[in-house]
């Protein structure tokens, strides 16, 4: 178990060491999170002095969508531009054939992720507070469920993009950036489920983020707990990371066979 | 005791087969080299041995255990250099040598650190990124690496690519040094044949992913009336088979 954890500890340390090395790659955890707030704060605002009472609402919550969203969005890039920097570093060969196991590297790609998320959202939350005297923290302990599930579901869409870059390589690299973006409008960060085609709402229905969004709209306009829709945000959330482990291991082995991870970045 | 039993290993791709049954042992303490041509299935065999590349058939067993059910156990007594692999180039050497340290549990860290900073003459070079190095201290760093844990088994490809005369002799008696002191079993892939007939007891030759021949290397260049193992890699590399 002390070797385990200190395998794991290795590969944080890894990261931390190329972060500490480095001051654009720091800068890049804080850059969107912060300029999303900022476009979205300023057009939140404007709404707010347009439509008095209402638009306050509204404004509240965008401004929380945008800072609960990118939980989702921090928390999956920080896997797999963590798994991307192992094959741009060609280091890939080494990791593997060190006694490092693949739960292992997840364990510390998941860590590296969570502490890329907080170092990311602080400064946002911050820059609410001070710019839109928006204060996210009077969720209360409702903000730590929407926390834990929204990020989760940026880990197993990582563990996907991850098994993605076992099969095709580095060539689907491009993926990283652009799959958790692409399901923002199926996500109801803005808006409920029902606002949606009726063809698309099953599809928003099965990703926890619609639910983890509709119960914080109950919080933010009834302050109230929708416990159903939090409930199911914690199944559908558990449902997909097995499948998405299962499709990890399934994709190293195929890579193992293949010998794709000698020739991953090429 | 063996540190590598390999029994009709066989890797098939959809349209080539790289390795073609091949079997071999290396007893512990042993030095073998396996020579061949680019395409001859060296690095595949490494790679099955390594645990990076599954068989299509065959077995292999490293430090007795089985690497199909078994391999992190290997692993941890194992290790492996090759120029065509990097470090992170961000890191620094010493950072990279800690990560490497944790992931192999070395005990004593600091101090194994150290150790192999004065035997490399890497020592002031730690706090240097690992990008910035030239060629020849990278590979420096990569045998370094290599040893951190004290391998009881070390596969080395190509280990003294791009290093100078002088630092590739110095790195070749450096890792007689520690077959000797440790007893460790050594597979060594290598395109330098002066290099392969300094450090290795036994030789396999491979072509098109079979051994074609194996022996001492003394014995092969007998066998073959030649001078040295380069004629006799000339001698196999262009022989037509029937």
């Amino acid at each position: 178990m002390r070797s385990s954890l200190r395998r794991v500890w290795a590969m944080i340390y890894r990261h931390l060491a190329v972060y500490r090395r480095s001051w654009p790659r720091l800068a890049e955890i804080a850059y969107w999170p912060t300029l999303n707030l900022l476009i979205w704060g300023f057009t939140a605002s404007y709404l707010a002095h347009l439509r008095a009472g209402a638009g306050v609402h509204t404004a509240s919550a965008l401004i929380a969508g945008v800072l609960l969203w990118e939980i989702t969005l921090r928390g999956q890039l920080g896997v797999t531009l963590g798994f991307l920097e192992e094959i741009w570093s060609r280091n890939l060969g080494h990791i593997f054939v060190s006694p490092l196991r693949p739960a292992e590297l997840l364990a510390a790609l998941l860590s590296v992720s969570l502490l890329r998320t907080l170092a990311g959202l602080f400064p946002a939350t911050i820059i609410a507070y001070l710019l839109y005297h928006y204060n996210i923290l009077l969720l209360g302990p409702m903000l730590l469920l929407f926390f834990i599930n929204l990020l989760f579901m940026g880990w197993w869409i990582a563990l996907g993009i991850v098994s993605l870059l076992f099969r095709y390589g580095a060539g689907a690299e491009a993926l990283a950036w652009t799959i958790a973006f692409g399901i923002t409008p199926v996500a109801c960060v803005y808006y409920p489920a029902s606002a949606l085609p009726g063809w698309l709402q099953p599809l928003a229905l099965a990703l926890p983020a619609a639910h983890v969004f509709a119960g914080m709209r109950a919080a933010l306009f009834q302050h109230a707990a929708d416990w159903p829709d939090l409930a199911m945000a914690c199944a559908l959330n558990l449902a997909w990371m097995a499948l998405a482990i299962l499709v990890f291991g399934a994709e190293f082995r195929r890579a193992r066979i293949r010998g794709a991870l000698i020739a991953i970045g090429e | 005791m063996d540190a590598i039993i390999v029994n009709n290993l066989v890797k098939r791709y959809p349209r080539t087969l790289a390795v073609d049954h091949i079997s071999f042992t290396l007893p512990q303490g042993g030095v073998l080299g396996l020579l061949g041509g680019n395409g001859a299935g060296k690095t595949t065999t490494i790679s099955m041995l390594l645990g990076l590349l599954v068989p299509s058939a065959g077995r292999i067993r490293v430090l007795g255990h089985d690497m199909a059910r078994d391999r992190f156990k290997a692993l941890a007594r194992m290790n492996f250099s090759s120029p065509y692999i990097a470090l992170p180039a961000r890191l620094s050497v010493a950072e990279n040598l800690r990560v490497y340290g944790h992931l192999y549990n070395v005990p004593n860290l600091k101090r194994r650190i150290g150790e192999l900073a004065e035997q490399f003459h890497l020592s002031a070079l730690l706090s240097r990124p690992t990008g910035e190095l030239s060629a020849g201290q990278k590979t420096r760093v990569a045998l370094a690496k290599s040893l951190i844990n004290r391998p009881d088994l070390l596969l080395l490809d190509e280990p003294t690519a791009s290093l100078d005369p002088d630092t590739g002799d110095y790195a070749r008696s450096a890792l007689e040094a520690y077959q000797r002191e440790t007893n460790a079993a050594i597979l060594l892939a290598s395109h330098n044949m002066a290099e392969v007939e300094r450090l290795c007891d036994t030789v396999l030759m491979l072509k098109a992913g079979r051994i074609v021949d194996q022996g001492t290397p003394e014995a092969l260049v007998a066998r073959y009336g030649r001078e040295n193992l380069e004629q006799v890699f000339l001698d196999i590399a262009r022989r037509v088979d029937a």
